[in-house]
């Protein structure tokens, strides 16, 4: 396994987000985590990259236990996060923010790197002098989620990168995962609301409630569900149970 | 304004709207009257008796009706030009801050020329240059300052413990060492650096309102350390003596002591004082000019694009691999290792220092200097320098409106340009149109 979670609790405070959470990922695989608004999915992805650490419980990363790693250290290592929300550093341009992804990437590999995620996401060759605080809603995803790519990840975590966004770009965005998948081989694990598209795209899913994982399966399987076709597929979201 | 041309804009619903003027000014009035009969109203005169009140309510209605007369107008003018000028920042200032920008490159240039030129112009005598290096401390301070707030983006209130530092290193090492200004100055800038670090390590958790107050404090205990650490500072009397510095080894003195070199016997000139000037004078050119292509060639490098990366958004940073803590403490390093030259030179220019230059008046004043520039705008630091050191030292004569020119200044820049005179943030990079990408 690339990525395992084993009984990994994590607190706010006194607030106890994830409580005892296991989950795997294996190379090569799109995985896929849904969940209510505040299930603790956030957390978990901000947990695997060591901000905050986990209370309990181990994370284990190709071999490799980097629990108590400070998040820089557990980048290095290969997993890139695309938060929630973005984050793209709003004040400079397109080429200034992939320049940051590309921190831990070798220097020499820059140019090709460059090229490879322009080739995924063209509308960034034509922005690349653009700030990136003035890119639309669905450039920005598209910025966040190359900039991640820049260091040439072997996990790539997503948080919600459909969020906010119109059907076609959300159609675009995750065939583009898709090739960085196939192609790349790069495994991606991703946190999604739009669970429809995400368990399409994934091999397997997680769902998670209230800080655990309640249900696991292949995407075909959590598709065909009723439980979860009501909860999360039909109709709108329901209230958190 | 002509009764005509009030009908027509009437009649394009954008007349006078005299009750909202009436309104506005009567109000700008009423707190003129509130400040200025304290102020002006009342003023206490030595007389035979002892002290006695003077009444000076003319000055008070003066006042009152400037306020009352130019508010009107202001308002009028507001109400029927507003169609034109739909955004407030689109201003005469706006526009030329823009322009400036586009050929910033050039004005530099021109800039960096007239300052060397400086000394050898007709009008630069002994007073001038003085000026221009006392004006020059202040840049380079602004320019070293911009490395922690405008490009790190950490506001710190302190910055003049490491110009102390600097300043003290030099007099200490060559009273006690015999050490050379040119020795000293490395030293002065690894000690501020040290400093720098030992600044960060507590405040690597802090940001905004937080971490200013520590500075602040960090600020206020150098300063009191020197104030009290008798002994070895010498205390509030300062020290004094502090050597010059040589022309490579030429001494700047009329009569040169046994076995030294005066520059002007070197060089066969007669001996002027003003030759120790211009000295003083390129040698801060020099080392502001340094501080500058170090700050414009770092932004470009990892280190630097990483420190506008963590003011733009530390979670991202951490996200990306960057480690904060080297980010943050490298900043402070480098911005206080420049404060630190700075001292030295100021030592060196003064023959004597105490605690009293370094009080948090100054680090206030080079942190103005950096905000109206335009937090990162290196040029924007010179003009804003030269507004905050040089015009007041020009308009000495009106010594007790200073401040009051200084925070009239203040609050246009608030008004006009919120962002700093000079707003714009240049890219690191660019790549040719159509060119191939990556490089
Ligand atoms: N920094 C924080 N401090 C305190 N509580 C927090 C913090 N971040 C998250 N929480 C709490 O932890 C719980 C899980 O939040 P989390 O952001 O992980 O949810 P989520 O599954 O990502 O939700 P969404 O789909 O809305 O993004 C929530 O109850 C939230 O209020
Ligand atoms: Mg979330």
């Amino acid at each position: 396994m690339m990525l395992s979670v084993t009984g990994v609790h994590t607190f706010y405070g006194h607030i106890e987000a994830l409580k005892g959470v296991d989950l795997e990922v294996g190379a090569g695989e799109v995985v896929t985590l849904i969940g209510a608004n505040g299930a603790g999915k956030t957390t978990l992805l901000m947990t695997v990259c060591g901000n905050p650490q986990a209370a309990q419980g181990r994370i284990v990363f190709d071999g490799e236990d980097i629990t108590r790693l400070s998040t820089y250290e557990i980048v290095r290592r290969g997993i890139a996060h695309a938060p929630e929300g973005r984050r793209i550093f709003p004040r400079m341009s397109v080429i200034e923010n992939l320049q940051l992804g590309a921190t831990i990437g070798q220097p020499e590999d820059f140019a090709d790197d460059l090229e490879r995620v322009f080739l995924l996401f063209p509308i960034l060759k034509e922005r690349r002098e653009q700030r990136g605080g003035t890119l639309s809603g669905g450039e920005q995803q598209m910025l966040a989620i190359a900039r991640a790519l820049m260091s040439r990840p072997r996990l790539l975590l997503l948080d919600e990168p459909s969020l906010g966004l119109a059907p076609m770009v959300v159609k675009h965005i995750f065939g583009v995962l898709r090739r960085i998948n196939r192609e790349a081989g790069t495994t991606v694990f991703l946190v999604e609301q739009n669970a429809f598209h995400a368990l399409r795209l994934a091999d397997r899913g997680y769902v998670m409630v209230n800080g655990a994982i309640a249900m696991t399966g292949t995407g075909r399987e959590l598709m065909a569900d009723p439980e979860i076709r009501r909860a999360y597929l039909e109709g709108g979201r329901r209230d958190r149970a | 304004m002509r009764p005509g041309a009030t009908a027509r804009l009437a009649g394009a619903g954008m007349g006078l709207d005299l009750p909202l003027i009436l309104k506005e000014a009567g109000l700008t009035a009423l707190v003129v009257f509130a400040l200025a009969l304290p102020l002006f109203g009342f003023r206490t005169v030595d007389s035979a008796g002892g002290l006695d009140v003077a009444y000076r309510f003319d000055w008070v209605a003066a006042a009152v009706a400037v306020a009352f007369v130019g508010r009107a107008l202001l308002v009028a003018m507001r109400t029927l030009g507003g169609a034109q000028r739909a955004r407030p920042g689109e201003g005469l200032l706006a526009r030329a801050g823009r322009a400036f920008y586009r050929h910033t490159t050039w004005i530099g240039a021109a800039a960096v020329a007239f300052a060397v030129l400086l000394p050898l112009l007709p009008f630069a005598d002994r007073y001038v240059i003085d000026i221009a290096s006392y004006f020059l401390i202040y840049v380079m301070l602004g320019w070293g300052l911009n490395v922690v707030v405008g490009l790190a983006g950490l506001l710190d209130l302190g910055y003049v413990a490491f110009y102390a530092v600097g300043a003290y290193s030099y007099a200490l090492a060559s009273l006690h060492l015999g050490l050379s200004f040119w020795w000293s100055l490395p030293l002065a800038g690894a000690l501020a650096a040290g400093f720098g670090i030992l600044l960060g390590f507590p405040v690597l958790r802090l940001r905004g309102d937080y971490l200013a107050i520590v500075t602040l404090g960090f600020g206020e205990i150098i300063r009191i350390i020197l104030v009290n650490w008798y002994s070895f500072t010498n205390g509030p009397n300062g020290i004094s003596g502090i050597a010059r510095p040589s022309f490579f080894g030429l001494a700047f003195s009329r009569s040169p002591g046994p076995g030294e070199v005066a520059f002007h016997e070197f060089f066969g000139l007669d001996y002027a004082p003003v030759h120790r000037i211009a000295f003083l004078y390129y040698l801060i050119l020099g080392l502001a000019l340094v501080t500058n292509l170090f700050t414009l060639r770092i932004r470009r490098l990892p280190v630097g694009r990483a420190w506008e990366a963590l003011r733009e958004d530390e979670i991202a940073c951490r996200s990306l691999g960057l480690n904060p803590t080297n980010i943050k403490l490298s900043a402070f390093a480098i911005g206080a290792m420049f404060a630190g030259f700075a001292g030295s030179f100021f030592a060196t220019r003064q023959g004597f220092i105490s605690p009293e230059s370094f009080t948090f008046i100054e680090s206030a004043l080079i942190l103005s200097i950096v905000v109206l520039g335009g937090m990162g705008s290196q040029i924007g630091v010179v003009i804003a320098a030269f507004a905050i050191v040089v015009l007041p030292e020009w308009f000495r004569e009106f010594q007790q409106y200073r401040m009051l020119v200084f925070g009239a200044a203040m609050v246009m820049i608030m008004v006009w340009r919120p962002r700093g005179l000079i707003a714009h943030r240049d890219p690191t990079v660019r790549l040719h149109a159509g060119g191939e990408a990556g490089r």
